[in-house]
């Protein structure tokens, strides 16, 4: 006998549906078809409630709730697009842009990047504030692929994927704030690292800032899909 | 446009800018190619770097300015245009963001003109002073100078975001921007 499961009953967009206890918002939401703009979330990898691009509205509170660690709950009234929440988005997305040096039309990414593919269907032309222009360096010392801070929204997919799936753990985040660095193991050069070259980090990023050499734009596509199915085949065995 | 308001007082006055982008986006812009005549007949080009007046008009209804704002002849430009247009568009990623022109900001004006001037001269190596412009200590975009009406990002937009865009505007309609191009495009 398995135990029965704990069904929630829950409206989104003003559509009825349900989740077993334990589910996100964004796994209901999208199992359904509502579509919730994320960054740092990726299938198959834990949740950090980093990027907040997927923010949402829960009725009788003033908060803003992320999608991606908000666990259904009986009778929750969810709202995913509004005024409000455009308005967080769009400010979000601006606040990357302005904080490292994304240039989109020079970057390996163009074309395949989740940052500019999300500016772009949230409806930012633009970005109000000024940008920063940080001097950020390049790491190429590693034989296959490359990292540029510079592209780096610090979602930490990299840092999962190599802890949680590849069990290496090589990179990490150093620093707080805006001073918030990605470093392989401890802040040495990724070639003199202890990557074992998987490149699953490579796959995971949504943005230029990992990359294989001597791939650009349309010869760079990503392919994060791979993890779901990794898991599912690890559990299966 | 009625076809009994008068051929030429009532035209729109459109009016093209090149500060500091690379062309590309005129010439995307000539991409509309046989489309240029359809629209072409409802407004007037009363400057541009394709046709041959010289200085700004005192009334533009729409300028489209291609590049950012490197220099002090670009931020004294900008503020001029800005003064006798009606409708700015800030055209292309260098106008909306700095795009490449601004990848010299985490250096500096003295590092970049040292390493094109100096550095990598084989004779008579000089960095140029007179005539050309003073180059500002950032590049920034049109809209952190002058308010700015519509962006157009892209590098270059389309020439079927030029098509669209313009033709929305000539019929009065607000284009949906961020459905027809991106940063980077």
């Amino acid at each position: 006998m398995s135990a029965p499961v704990d069904v929630k009953t829950l409206v989104i967009d003003g559509v009825n549906v349900s989740g077993s206890a334990g589910q996100t918002v964004l796994e209901v939401a999208r199992e359904n078809n509502i579509s919730i703009p994320t960054l740092c979330h990726l299938d198959g990898l834990s949740e950090v409630g980093a990027c907040r691009m997927c923010l949402v509205e829960v009725k009788n509170s003033p908060k803003l709730f992320p999608s991606c660690v908000l666990k259904v709950e009986e009778g929750m009234e969810v709202t995913t697009a509004s005024d409000r929440l455009k308005h967080y988005r769009q400010t979000i997305l601006e606040l990357f842009f302005a904080e490292r040096n994304h240039i989109c039309s020079v970057c390996v990414a163009n074309g395949h990047c989740e940052l500019q593919s999300t500016a772009q269907s949230q409806g930012l032309t633009h970005v109000r504030l000024p940008y920063r222009n940080p001097k950020l360096d390049v790491d190429a010392s590693h034989e296959r692929f490359v990292l540029d801070h510079n592209r780096c929204i610090l979602c930490t997919r990299c840092v999962r994927v190599c802890a949680e799936i590849e069990g290496a753990h090589v990179w990490d985040i150093m620093g707080r704030g805006i001073d918030s660095m990605l470093i392989a193991d401890l802040h040495q050069p990724w070639g003199e690292s202890s990557c074992t070259r998987c490149g699953k980090c490579v796959q995971v990023c949504p943005t230029g800032a990992l990359s294989e050499k001597s791939k650009f734009g349309a010869e760079h596509p990503k392919h994060p899909e791979f993890l779901p199915y990794l898991n599912m085949m690890r559990e299966g065995q | 446009m009625s076809e009994t308001a008068g051929k030429t007082a009532s035209k729109i006055k459109v009016a093209t800018v090149w500060l500091d982008g690379c062309s590309g986006c005129h010439m995307s812009f000539l991409d509309m190619d046989e489309r240029l005549l359809e629209l072409g007949s409802q407004f007037d080009l009363v400057y541009s770097p394709l046709v041959d007046f010289k200085v700004y008009p005192e009334r533009v209804d729409v300028a489209l300015v291609e590049g950012a704002i490197s220099s002090v002849e670009d931020e004294h430009k900008i503020h001029n245009i800005r003064k006798h247009t009606k409708f700015l568009i800030a055209m292309g990623d260098c106008a909306v963001t700095g795009n490449v022109p601004s990848m010299r900001n985490p250096f500096g004006p003295e590092a970049i003109l040292d390493r094109a001037y100096e550095q990598n001269v084989a004779t008579q190596a000089q960095i140029p002073c007179v005539i050309v412009p003073a180059l500002l200590e950032k590049v920034r975009p049109v809209h952190e100078f002058v308010k700015v009406d519509m962006y157009l990002p892209g590098c270059p937009p389309s020439a079927d975001t030029f098509y669209t865009v313009l033709s929305d505007l000539l019929a009065g309609r607000t284009p949906d921007v961020a459905s027809l191009t991106r940063f980077g495009a």
